[in-house]
């Protein structure tokens, strides 16, 4: 595949919107596009995809291949397998990317299988070597203790991006760049597994990814009603979202759906408290992106004090309802 | 139903993040003798997975593990056996070493072959060296079947169609398919049932069997089968300057601290 030329970004929209690590990784493939001078393509996959082609042409995308059919709402990716082979076979790109969410995650392994070439996953970092055109890729490893950068020689190299992990370009509505209809004859025959339902498990109030303050508990809390109480009227003065490490998820004192860390969500809010977390590098995955982080525990040795900007060892049956009054007290 | 389930031997990952250290000069990780090495905990996972189908209805099913790498410690890759497996078969020896997530799936998908008909394959959802998370698609794609990961509950349907509850970002899909497939199993399947010491018991007694490169027919194994080229492994410097508040009592500290919050602008 050696005439294989420009990038392609793996999009992902959901009711008619591009979604914000769509956004992200067609900054991170513009700036590598510009590198190589070549052109960024960008194919959306779903259904009623709308105006999310336009949004990603004013993302960073010079051209935009909008794979819109009903066959294609939810994700089973043996029918978007077969999307992803005629964009490849058609676009020919030297390198793919996607995010590393539900659907990247997934899709990109069997797609780098397919074409007997290396997918790197969940990068922090992706960089053009210069001398040989070739992708490199910084992607943390060991549950984050340490990083490592691949490349391959493979062509198409595919990457996924993490969450957060890259800026995303202010949009301009004014760039130029063409959006086409990729239309695929989805073969029936071919379609694996059939997708019955999709449970939305969402919580009341600010979602999780979106809040600007999180209070996040760990196993230190002992149980599930502190979430409930101390956390949650924190997180209320705070307006902000709960979150957890995963103990308290997989003790099912909260829902799994607001667990933080390297398998569960990726944030980046302003403000991080960490209650009783200890500070795995597998749950650090899921917020070291965040500008503070406060945490507070009683045993000074916990790995959360290296990553904290400001904290307290104590109990926090102790420090954390004074911590609430006089935060109660400063932001009314 | 002859289920498989692929478990990989990993340093724990339990252990401090202090504890590891940087072997440069061949892009690895080590720990020190004291951490002992575990069976990848979601490996663990999809071997309960498998055994809450042959739970069941336990004549019926038949539980085959494989794990691949070399000088694998028996207590650990044999703890499967004593959580209820029926057989371990190990890819074992020095030409595995040093592989990616290619050359691991591609020994895999020999070995599956070798085994002969199967109904389902488990893997867990990524190991917690390399965090990949690969081998299950990238096995499903090169045996040809279909692939449904990050399960937290998979059932066995009257028919024989499997249904998979997968995880996604805000809550979960059902999915339906037909074997053989290969399920990739995550966390919120729930946790993995403990040795019993009937189970211990019975694996001490199995001998794993051993197959060598030359046993599934592949020629590059390891090192020599990888696609993906580790530039450089580095450890980030970690500043850790955090600014711990301390008051005479701790109640002090949490009011101080809010107040340290609002001097810097953070509330």
């Amino acid at each position: 595949m050696a005439d294989n030329k420009g990038i392609l970004v793996v999009g992902e929209v959901a009711e008619g919107k591009l979604l914000p690590i769509t956004a992200e990784i067609l900054g991170a493939g513009r700036r590598l596009a510009d590198e190589l001078k070549e052109q960024l393509s960008c194919i959306l996959i779903g259904e009623k995809i709308g105006d999310a082609g336009k949004a990603a042409v004013a993302a960073g995308a010079d051209k935009v291949y909008a794979a819109d059919d009903v066959q294609l709402k939810e994700y089973e990716n043996s029918t978007y397998m077969q999307v992803m082979e005629k964009a490849v076979a058609e676009i020919a790109p030297r390198i793919i990317i996607m995010g590393q969410t539900s659907n990247g995650r997934d899709l990109a392994p069997r797609l780098a299988f397919k074409l007997g070439v290396s997918a790197v996953m969940d990068c922090l970092e992706l960089a053009i070597d210069p001398a040989t055109k070739l992708m490199q890729c910084t992607r943390p490893v060991y549950g984050g203790n340490a990083k490592a950068i691949f490349t391959s020689e493979a062509i198409p190299q595919i990457a996924t991006v993490r969450v957060k992990a890259s800026s995303p370009l202010a949009p301009d509505a004014g760039r130029a760049g063409e959006v086409v209809a990729f239309a695929v004859a989805l073969d029936a025959a071919k379609i694996k597994a059939k997708v019955l339902e999709t449970i939305k498990e969402e919580v009341a109030g600010i979602k999780i990814e979106d809040a600007a303050a999180v209070v996040a508990g760990g196993r230190g809390l002992g149980g599930p009603e502190p979430f409930t109480k101390e956390l949650a009227e924190l997180a209320r003065i705070l307006k902000g979202a709960i979150g957890a490490s995963r103990p308290p998820c997989d003790n099912k004192w909260v829902p799994d759906s607001i667990q933080v860390g390297l398998t569960g969500k990726i944030i980046a809010p302003e403000l991080y408290i960490a209650i009783g977390i200890s500070g795995s590098s597998q749950h650090m995955s899921g917020c070291a992106g965040s500008k503070c982080i406060v945490a507070i525990n009683k045993d000074p040795e916990a790995n959360i004090f290296k990553e904290a900007r400001f904290g307290v060892v104590g109990d926090w049956k102790v420090v954390l309802p004074a911590f609430t009054a006089k935060v109660k007290e400063l932001v009314s | 139903m002859n289920m498989i389930v692929c478990c990989k031997q990993v340093l724990d990952p339990e252990a401090a993040p202090a504890t590891f250290k940087l072997d440069a000069a061949n892009n690895r990780m080590v720990q020190p003798p004291e951490v002992k090495p575990v069976v990848n905990p979601y490996d663990e996972q999809a071997v309960e997975a498998a055994l809450r189908i042959k739970d069941k209805d336990k004549p019926a099913h038949k539980v085959t593990i494989i794990s691949l790498g070399n000088n694998l410690v028996r207590d650990v890759v044999k703890k499967p056996l004593s959580m209820g497996a029926d057989e371990l078969i190990l890819l074992e020896d020095a030409a595995f070493e040093g592989g990616d997530s290619f050359s691991v799936a591609t020994a895999l998908a020999a070995a599956v072959k070798k085994i002969g008909p199967f109904d389902l394959i488990f893997c867990g959802r990524q190991e917690s060296e390399w965090d990949d998370g690969q081998v299950g698609s990238g096995l499903a794609e090169l045996l040809g079947i279909p692939s449904v990961t990050v399960a937290k509950k998979v059932e066995v349907l009257d028919g024989g169609k499997i249904k998979v509850e997968r995880v996604v970002a805000d809550g979960f899909q059902v999915l339906e398919v037909q074997g053989p497939a290969l399920i990739t199993v995550s966390n919120e399947l729930g946790e993995a049932r403990y040795a019993t010491l009937k189970g211990i018991m019975a694996a001490s007694k199995k001998q794993p069997v051993v197959w060598k490169p030359a046993d599934i027919g592949v020629d590059k194994v390891g090192a020599a089968a990888r696609k993906a080229k580790v530039v450089k492994l580095f450890q980030p410097v970690k500043e850790g300057k955090c600014d711990i508040v301390t008051a005479d009592s701790p109640a002090e500290a949490g009011s101080l601290l809010a107040q340290k919050l609002r001097e810097n602008k953070v509330i």
